[in-house]
């Protein structure tokens, strides 16, 4: 068959204009044919294939012991660890990006030039170093305690005993992340409508309203998808904490390897472990940016498992309709 | 308290916005019930002046009064003082205000937007204030829309939710800020039936408009504004017909 372009009708479809006529043929168009992307995709998949296997046949990758260590209780603790970290570091900087934003946008000029300061600062240096800085605290500061400045103190804490490995590392990745939750909330803040605001104010509501009620929640969906990102990387980043020592995932691979030094097959399993994670956080993305959306467009982009859903019914239908005989 | 026989008293209202000085001493009144259409070219300074009616703006000098409110500041012992965030809200609650371009809350559906305010800024019980927000959608002509949101509505369709939620604040005065000139114009005709309806009811109107039918024929007043003053006022049928100040002549002969 020649690459025809001539619309292909299906049935006995009588074409009749007008309203009244039955309802109008759907445009059964011959897909044009696209020869220089079948040999570019048969290349790739060829390459493709030739590698995995590869890799995947070769003795020395060990998938044994990616298996048998795969689910390790070591392995796993350290996974949980991991997984709290970034829940509550990515909660430290969200809450602390809120807040750093909001001062920013302050009409009172020392809490702007604090937001702006605290951004400069913890922007500005390495996280590594940050990390190092928490966990050493109580090498300049001993003693934490709760009193009056120049007055009496209540309660005195060890330094040591307030800020474990744990705090230092939650303290750390959080207050960097709020720096840049700052920015990221800013923008999503300014990019609302003014108008937004205005109409609220007209209503009767003060300040304190306007932005929980109406600019916050319109900020959101300009914020969530770069948040989501934030979160992705903050599972990643958690694995410099092993600097400091926290029993997280790549920390125990680490303790394993260095014992029985099967490096490869261990760091496959961190790999392993690191994208199952992120691939729940990019589901779970997608469901909140859909869930904020609503409003924005005339029609909701369908759940994941409405789109499973409609792929598999067209499919059945079409192949019941080759077994019909014509 | 005496009860006031205006509802919007301006006494030499100025604004300027740094050396820029956009109202020049505005005086006018409005009655109870009264429909005052207020028209003038662009940049005269209509909208600002209605902004500043419900303190969007701040007046630099004159008084401003709604009700036998002074807007926008306190006076006490002879001084006048700056207000509180709190209590221009509240100043606010009694005022509506319609946009050009609407500004529904988008992430609200119709009925939402209307229960809003009455729901945050009154604390009505919501049971309560749903029932009133389906009766003030119906009033409107869109009782089949409350479940859509405002990207669903036609800009017709948006404008009228626009007026519902105005209303539901139960205000004494509203006003309306070139409530037609975003909608294509066979839209224009449905809000303007809100608004007339609105008028008959009694309500307390001053309206920014260029469709001069609808000043003729719903309003009791009419303000000719130019530059940052009041040019000519007057019946609108009257003014209309002859407008006596050539700055009035020339602008309706464009416009008419
Ligand atoms: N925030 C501002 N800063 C400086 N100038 C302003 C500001 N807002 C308005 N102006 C100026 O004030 C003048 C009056 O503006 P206003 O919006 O009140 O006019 P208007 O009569 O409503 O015009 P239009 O019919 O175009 O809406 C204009 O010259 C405008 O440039
Ligand atoms: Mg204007």
């Amino acid at each position: 068959m020649t690459g025809e372009s001539s619309l292909a009708t299906r049935g006995p479809g009588v074409h009749k204009p007008g309203r009244t006529g039955p309802a109008p043929e759907q445009i059964q168009a011959v897909p044009l044919r696209r020869p220089g992307r079948w040999c570019a995709s048969a290349v790739l998949v060829f390459l493709l294939v030739f590698l995995i296997q590869g890799w995947a046949a070769n003795p020395r990758m060990q998938w044994e012991t990616v298996g048998e260590y795969l689910f390790a209780p070591a392995v796993l603790e350290g996974l949980r660890t991991t997984l709290l970290l970034t829940a509550l570091a990515m909660s430290v900087g969200i809450v602390g990006g809120i807040v750093l934003a909001i001062m920013r946008m302050s009409p009172n000029p020392l809490l702007s030039r604090l937001g702006a300061l605290y951004i400069w600062v913890f922007r500005g240096t390495p996280l590594l170093v940050q990390l190092l800085f928490w966990y050493f605290l109580s090498a300049v500061i001993p003693t934490i305690g709760l009193g009056i400045p120049w007055g009496p103190t209540f309660v005195e804490f060890e330094t040591n005993a307030l800020i474990t490995q744990l705090t230092a590392a939650v303290l750390g990745l959080g207050l960097h992340e709020a720096a840049y939750m700052a920015e990221i909330v800013r923008a999503g803040i300014t990019s609302v409508d003014e108008g937004q605001p205005e109409a609220a104010q007209a209503l009767g509501m003060t300040r304190r309203q306007t932005l929980r009620r109406i600019v916050l929640p319109q900020a959101l969906r300009m914020i969530i998808p770069p948040t989501g990102n934030q979160v992705i990387s903050m599972l990643k980043t958690t694995s410099l904490v092993f600097a400091i020592a926290v029993p997280e995932l790549l920390t125990s691979i680490q303790g394993i390897y260095s014992r029985n030094f099967q490096q490869v097959p261990l760091l496959t399993v961190a790999c392993v472990w690191y994208l199952v994670a992120t691939s729940v956080l990019n589901v779970g993305q997608y469901y909140l940016e859909r869930r904020f959306e609503r409003g924005t467009s005339r029609n909701l982009p369908p759940t994941m498992l409405q789109r499973l859903r409609k792929a598999i019914p067209a499919k059945a239908e079409k192949a019941v309709e080759q077994e019909r005989p014509s | 308290m005496k009860t006031a026989e205006s509802v919007v008293r301006a006494e030499g209202v100025h604004k300027s916005y740094g050396h820029v000085e956009v109202l020049k001493g505005i005086d006018l009144t409005v009655a109870p019930g009264e429909v005052m259409c207020l028209v003038g070219p662009s940049g005269s300074g209509k909208s600002t002046f209605l902004r500043c009616i419900n303190h969007l703006e701040t007046i630099n000098a004159g008084r401003l009064y709604v009700g036998d409110q002074l807007i926008g500041y306190a006076e006490r012992g002879g001084r006048i003082h700056e207000m509180r965030d709190k209590e221009i809200a509240r100043q606010r609650r009694g005022i509506g205000m319609v946009f050009q371009r609407f500004n529904l809350f988008p992430h609200m559906t119709a009925l939402q937007n209307v229960m809003e305010a009455p729901v945050q800024v009154k604390k009505r019980p919501k049971g309560e204030v749903r029932e009133q927000a389906r009766q003030l959608l119906d009033r409107v002509g869109l009782a089949d829309k409350a479940d859509s949101y405002p990207s669903q509505l036609s800009g017709g369709q948006q404008q009228r939710v626009a007026i519902a939620r105005a209303l539901a604040m139960q205000p004494e005065l509203m006003l309306f800020d070139e409530p037609t000139s975003a909608l294509d114009p066979e839209l224009v005709g449905e809000v303007l039936d809100v608004m007339r309806g609105l008028a008959e009811a009694g309500m307390t109107m001053i309206v920014v408009t260029h469709e001069m039918g609808f000043a003729r024929e719903v309003g009791d007043s009419f303000v000719f504004m130019d530059g940052g003053v009041v040019v000519e006022s007057g019946d609108p049928r009257a003014v209309l017909a002859a407008p006596r100040h050539e700055r009035t002549q020339a602008f309706l002969s464009k416009v008419l």
